[in-house]
């Protein structure tokens, strides 16, 4: 009977001594991250620089965080090391990170930690540094179409200036301007004049104030009220520069009053309470919306529309524009509103940057004919010639 | 109708929509309502929806006091934000960063990389900018004015020649005639039809912004058909855009008859 119990006991005690020794013994750490470098990232301004590694083949790593220290640089060379600051995580199977607040000239130490559920290892510290690029090369195409349209601005220009009459079509939303001044100067009541919610960094709204320049112009001329509310404080000042400007040349700058432009608010429908208030007590005869607009469209219009003002709107921005046709009498759409105050300045250099355009929009129309030609008989004949220019446009040239 | 009787016509149908609210609240059927804290904040939201609304029917000392309050808490609530968003983390943050840090607000990690240089340049250009409020030299003012036009016109001519130009025209490099195994002599027919919409539609589009030559004769047809499909799309996004209004609608009005009246249930 010894046997058995000694069996027995050796099975119920001593025999799972390994097995549970085996189970809380401490999990075998991962393999480090390997092939770390750290590399500047290349056609930028110097301030990214992309980390590199290899997976690690241990199946339990949950992740990897990226650390970086800032060594002295050239720019404080001086400056002491900084203690490791975590960049980011991301996830098994990555194998980069883009540090892209780098400092330029400034040297780096990064190292990257894989870790699993209990445990983590340090891979060996690489440094970096980013540098900045005189050229984008990925953007080559872009320098040579823009180029190309450059050209052709200056060509034309040039031959406006030297008398060459440049045809530009008629543009039916533009013709009515002068005639809606003039409304409102037999109806004694203001024009208004919206140059849009955004800045002054946006091009529409810089379309908009040149088309102010010419419309303040004409009411000057006239005699007529002008009312400009605007929603960004650069854009009254700019518009109260062009204004001022316009009724200078107009011979009547005792007529101006700064007041003419005047801020509301920036907030998008604060300012739209604002001007639709304006609107109902003031009953312009005319309304004019020339630039960037959001949602407010509609409700500036709308209200427009229920006073009886003429209105004319133009904007770029192709989600509004819907709107615009729906509820005022004449729209410039997209690129007429660029084409606008050279169509009614007739300035040579604005006129022959409209020509440039054209050019640009010649350039475009011949790739497209070009490239779904090709694509079609590529498709249909497997001829790899074609295929390789229609990937050469979409790849290349029009990324 | 004259003035005097439209506005007692909004007053009283405000005045009416409150009176209402007031017998529905003493009558316990806004209970919970008055307990929580926000009941004070609810009423005077709930009016000013009201007086904006009445904004329908004409312009009313109701609308007028909203719109007032709207611009100016808006006006100030954005100059507050300019300070503390703007110009302490973006202008003070990079000249004076341990200072900021310490007394003002924490300097953000991608502002504390750039030069500071930058930030004199802009720093001098906002002092000019405010040259106008000078007695004299009020055209030093224009100088900032026309470097932020330049380089606002400069750096978007790159950034608008990629996005609204070359990045159009990759997509409308498409086969005209698109292959099928099964259907009529090969061709997928719808695939093919879209094709042929998309890329001529685009084509016809190009034209009509095209502003060289006369549109007349066939040239006219292409560009009349251009118009088409512009208003076609305008159509589609009018009714996209509609609905997503309706649905702001739809939030003034959960707020008017679920938080305000509780006379639905949430």
């Amino acid at each position: 009977m010894k046997l058995p119990c000694a069996l027995a006991l050796w099975f119920a005690v001593l025999a799972p001594v390994p097995l549970l020794e085996a189970q809380h013994a401490p999990a075998e750490a991962p393999s480090p991250p390997s092939g770390v470098q750290a590399l500047d990232v290349p056609n930028d301004s110097g301030h990214a620089i992309e980390i590199r590694w290899k997976d690690s083949p241990h199946p339990g790593v949950l992740s990897y965080e990226v650390f970086r220290s800032r060594l002295p640089g050239e720019t404080d060379p001086g400056a002491p090391e900084t203690p490791w600051m975590s960049l980011g995580t991301v996830g098994p199977g990555e194998e980069s990170w883009t540090f892209s607040s780098a400092e330029r000239g400034i040297r780096y130490s990064f190292k990257v930690v894989a870790t699993t559920a209990d445990s983590s290892a340090d891979s060996k510290i690489v440094t970096g540094e980013s540098r900045a690029q005189w050229f984008d090369r990925e953007k080559f195409w872009i320098l040579v179409i823009g180029g190309t349209i450059c050209l052709f601005v200056i060509l034309f220009i040039q031959l406006a200036t030297r008398g060459r009459k440049l045809f530009v079509r008629k543009i039916a939303g533009l013709e009515a301007v002068d005639e809606a001044v003039g409304r409102a100067t037999e109806m004694g009541r203001p024009v208004v004049f919206v140059p849009g919610i955004m800045d002054m960094d946006n091009v529409q709204t810089l379309a908009g104030l040149t088309l102010l320049g010419y419309v303040s112009r004409t009411i000057a001329e006239y005699d007529a009220r002008l009312d400009v509310p605007v929603s960004r404080s650069l854009v009254m000042t700019t518009g109260r520069e062009v204004v001022k400007q316009a009724y200078l040349e107009a011979g009547r700058p005792e007529s101006y009053n700064e007041d003419m432009v005047h801020y509301l608010t920036d907030e998008q429908f604060g300012y739209v309470a604002g001007v639709n208030g304006m609107l109902l007590r003031d009953e312009p005869a005319t309304c004019l919306y020339m630039g960037a607009f959001f949602a407010e469209s509609l409700l500036l219009a709308e209200t427009g529309n229920r006073i009886g003002a003429i209105q004319i709107a133009g904007t770029a921005m192709p989600s509004q524009l819907p709107f615009f046709v729906a509820a005022c009498d004449y729209t410039l759409m997209g690129e007429e509103l660029f084409a606008a105050s050279a169509y009614l300045s007739g300035d040579p250099k604005q006129l022959g940057s409209l020509k440039g355009q054209d050019v640009g929009k010649l350039i475009v129309m011949g790739a497209i004919l070009l490239g779904s030609v090709a694509a079609t008989l590529a498709l249909w004949t497997g001829s790899g010639s074609l295929q390789s220019v229609v990937d050469f446009l979409k790849l290349e040239m029009f990324v | 109708m004259n003035e005097q009787n439209r506005r007692f016509l909004v007053v009283g149908a405000v005045g009416l929509v409150v009176v209402f609210a007031l017998v529905w609240s003493a009558l316990g059927q806004m209970e919970g309502f008055w307990v929580s804290g926000s009941a004070l904040g609810a009423w005077f939201a709930a009016f000013l929806t009201l007086s904006i609304l009445s904004f329908l029917y004409d312009d009313n000392p109701f609308y007028r006091f909203a719109e007032s309050l709207f611009i100016g808490v808006s006006a100030g609530y954005w100059m507050v934000q300019g300070i503390w968003q703007q110009l302490v983390p973006n202008m003070l943050g990079r000249l004076a960063p341990d200072f900021v840090n310490e007394h003002l607000a924490q300097v953000p990690l991608e502002v504390e990389g750039i030069d500071k240089s930058m930030a004199l340049v802009q720093l001098v250009l906002g002092c000019l900018l405010l040259w106008r409020l000078a007695p004299k030299g009020t055209w030093i003012a224009r100088w900032p004015l026309a470097v932020i036009v330049g380089w606002a016109a400069g750096t978007n001519l790159t950034r608008y020649l990629v996005s609204d130009f070359t990045k159009q025209v990759s997509p409308a490099l498409i086969p005209l005639v698109e292959p099928s195994q099964t259907a009529f002599l090969g061709i997928d027919w719808i695939g093919t039809l879209t094709a042929l919409v998309t890329v001529f539609g685009l084509l016809a589009a190009l034209i009509y912004f095209f502003f060289s030559v006369e549109h007349k004769g066939f040239l006219g047809q292409v560009s009349r058909g251009g118009i088409w499909i512009l208003m076609i799309t305008f159509g589609a996004a009018f009714g996209y855009t509609v609905m997503g209004r309706i649905a702001l609608l739809v939030g003034r009005m959960e707020f008017l008859f679920v938080d305000w009246l509780q006379l639905i249930g949430p």
